[in-house]
């Protein structure tokens, strides 16, 4: 990650292509991470939405959020749906009914329509070879339904299909890991992302739209709704989520491993502890949390030098 | 005149498809429907069709590669049979909700269980209101005419709905037919380039696929019902061009023998071949019968079937899918409640046959014929219907 200072964030476009007037919860970080997205691809992008938390606070007919053409056909083909915009550009282009403008496609979704129902069309995308970029906005659960645990949710966190009970202390699995599934596709670019670093979330995307062929960006978009916190604590939240080497920040180039910010890590417990989803936690399952992401934070530094 | 040559069925719809200069195929192999793809993929790849092929991982990606690029202003076409088009069910609804002008081939197989890839309608049934227009052709010839009418159709702008053109699997599909190739310079008169309603372009952009709220989903709803009834004068208005161009007339309704037929069969798709043949055999043993093909099954073609079926005495309705635990076959009850309440409206007999390819002859339709005429002054239920041939 490039240092730089507090100011930089000014550098980046006032104009706005998914502008305010949506109905995000307050404090919604995925919806500030789609913003950002869209700032960095600017005007000339196609957007295909999954189902879900940004379709139905962007779109509530007659309104839209979105100052760039988009579409949302269902929750489970948000890549396919982007794989046919492409390929209908690319004949229109090639048989001189539409002039060429590099246009970006997007085709984005939560972490239900990325690791669970959609993997299928996502897999069959970024294996055919589409010239276009995937965003996961990852809130760790379907939290448009009603924070329904996903194979995205992280292990013990509570959510009202993996309730915290008795026996069972939250949800009983640990986290798909999305970003090693693109990346297991040997596409040109995958990357993973937070909002609360806005000028790294941004020079990535920039970058993923400049690949030929697919990218992938895995973006944690901390939901205060659905995690439990504060409003006001979702930036925070999302530093701590990086910092504590809980979710990493890095990027895949032509199968090159980077780690966007190197620090000592935090102990995941500063991370944990604010959450009520985890409030539930014995300090055995902390332990074993801190052991897994330790182990996992070493495994992905141990490919930076591979 | 274009040249008259002895060929597939599906290789024909394929060179059809390519004829009609598509630009976006995307498709996932399913039996009866593959001669379909396999071809218009030779086409791609020998640089005789200038299309992007989306070899897709699935049926419900393939409906929803065709929404994207449709929606980009792209002529799409895809192809799918049964099991094929129960997985992109849910996007087959979108589709027309968001009025893309798709044009689909769907090789009519049956739906599993248990599984069979032969021939009946159960898979079209399942998406009766889907808000496609939906044909039925009956030969080969009437395959290769119908692409062109499904595309001019579809991307009317007056239109802008997708098409389904029912072509039944194996007894069309598979079979080798004398077909009438349109010469290139007519299917460019007849087809003009795609000029799509809207289109998901930087240049203007527009939102697709809006959340509907209850507040206005009814009148949504509503508009969209009514997009597929006015497109019936613009279907009409499409078989006449065709008509005029290429000398055959195509109808919602079209019938045989029934100027002075007390009794009539009605049926959809490839039957309707055998049971021309029927009826001439009936009409030489001095049976004043006749018969009312269903070509266009959505918008539905009420005043033409009214009309069809004007002083016949008695409807033997053939059906070739189930609705379990239902009132009759899907066609039946459908024409039962079209005629309900009409002056003189004649007596229904039901039929369910040729599930999932049995063979239904000439033999079989003159016993149909025989059966029902027994019951021409009973009164038949509402809800009845027999499964013809069932060994017991």
């Amino acid at each position: 990650m490039e240092p730089l200072n507090v100011y930089a964030t000014r550098l980046v476009t006032r104009k706005e292509y998914f502008v305010s007037g949506h109905k995000a919860c307050q404090g919604c970080a995925e919806a500030l991470a789609v913003r950002l997205v869209a700032k960095a691809l600017g005007k000339n992008t196609v957007v295909a939405t999954a189902t879900g938390c940004m379709e139905v606070v962007s779109s509530a007919y007659p309104h839209t959020s979105w100052d760039v053409p988009w579409i949302h056909v269902a929750f489970e083909n948000a890549a396919a749906v982007a794989s046919g915009v492409e390929a209908g550009y690319k004949a229109l282009i090639r048989k001189g009914k539409m002039e060429e403008k590099n246009t970006t496609f997007l085709a984005m979704g939560g972490d239900g329509a990325t690791s669970d129902i959609g993997l299928q069309s996502l897999s069959g995308a970024l294996e055919r070879g589409h010239d276009f970029l995937y965003v996961c906005y990852d809130n760790e659960a379907y939290m448009n339904t009603g924070i329904q645990r996903s194979s995205s949710t992280p292990y013990g966190a509570s959510t009202t299909t993996s309730p915290a009970g008795a026996l069972h202390k939250g949800q009983l699995t640990w986290k798909k890991n999305m970003a090693a599934i693109a990346v297991a596709h040997e596409i040109p670019y995958v990357a993973t992302a937070c909002p609360s670093y806005p000028m790294d979330l941004i020079q990535k995307v920039e970058k993923a739209a400049k690949m030929k062929g697919p990218a992938y960006v895995h973006i944690l978009s901390v939901c205060p709704t659905g995690w439990r916190i504060p409003t006001e604590k979702a930036i925070w939240i999302g530093r701590l989520a990086v910092e504590t080497g809980v979710f990493p920040l890095y990027e895949v180039t032509n199968g090159k491993y980077k780690i966007s910010l190197e620090s000592e890590l935090r102990p995941v417990e500063e991370y944990l502890k604010p959450q009520g989803r985890f409030r539930h936690l014995t300090p055995e399952m902390i332990v074993e949390i801190q052991e897994k992401v330790t182990a996992d934070y070493n495994k992905l530094k141990a490919k930076t030098t591979a | 005149m274009g040249k008259r040559i002895g060929i597939e069925v599906s290789i024909a719809a394929a060179d059809a498809i390519a004829m009609a200069n598509v630009d976006v195929v995307a498709a996932y192999p399913i039996t009866p429907q593959t001669h379909i793809v396999e071809h218009l993929a030779e086409l791609v790849a020998e640089g005789e069709l200038d299309a992007e092929f989306v070899p897709v991982e699935s049926e419900h990606s393939a409906m929803s590669v065709a929404c994207g690029s449709s929606a980009a202003g792209a002529r799409t076409f895809t192809c799918t049979s049964s099991q094929g088009l129960a997985l992109m069910n849910e996007i087959v609804f979108i589709a027309a909700s968001m009025k893309l002008p798709i044009v689909m081939i769907l090789a009519n197989r049956s739906l599993s269980g248990p599984i069979s890839i032969w021939n009946d309608h159960s898979d079209v049934m399942s998406v009766r209101d889907c808000g496609w227009i939906q044909v039925f052709v009956e030969n080969g010839q009437e395959v290769f005419d119908h692409v062109m009418f499904a595309f001019k159709v579809a991307e009317n702008k007056k239109v802008s709905l997708p098409v389904i053109i029912n072509m039944d699997g194996f007894a069309l599909t598979h079979m080798i037919e004398p077909i009438e190739y349109w010469e290139q310079e007519e299917v460019n008169q007849y087809l003009p380039d795609f000029e799509p309603v809207s289109r998901l372009h930087p240049d203007k952009p527009i939102s697709m696929g809006a959340f509907g709220m209850p507040n206005n989903f009814t009148e949504v709803k509503k508009a969209q019902d009514q997009a597929l009834r006015d497109s019936k004068p613009e279907i009409i208005k499409a078989w006449k061009e065709l008509a005029e161009l290429k000398g055959k007339e195509y109808k919602p309704v079209e019938t045989y023998q029934t100027e002075d037929a007390e009794i009539v069969f009605m049926a959809m798709g490839s039957f309707n071949e055998t049971l021309s043949l029927a009826i001439d055999e009936m009409r030489e043993a001095g049976q004043k019968v006749g018969l009312v093909k269903i070509r266009l099954w959505r918008p539905f073609p009420l005043d033409e079937i009214e009309e069809a079926v004007k002083g016949v005495k008695q409807v033997i309705v053939i059906d070739r899918a189930i609705s379990f635990g239902g009132p009759g076959g899907p066609v039946a009850s459908e024409i039962r409640s079209a005629l309900y309440g009409q002056e003189n409206a004649p007596g229904i007999t039901n039929y369910i046959c040729g599930l999932a390819g049995r063979d239904v002859t000439i033999k079989d339709f003159i016993k149909i014929y025989e059966e029902s005429k027994a019951k021409l002054h009973d009164r038949v239920r509402q809800d009845e219907y027999i499964i013809y041939g069932v060994r017991e």
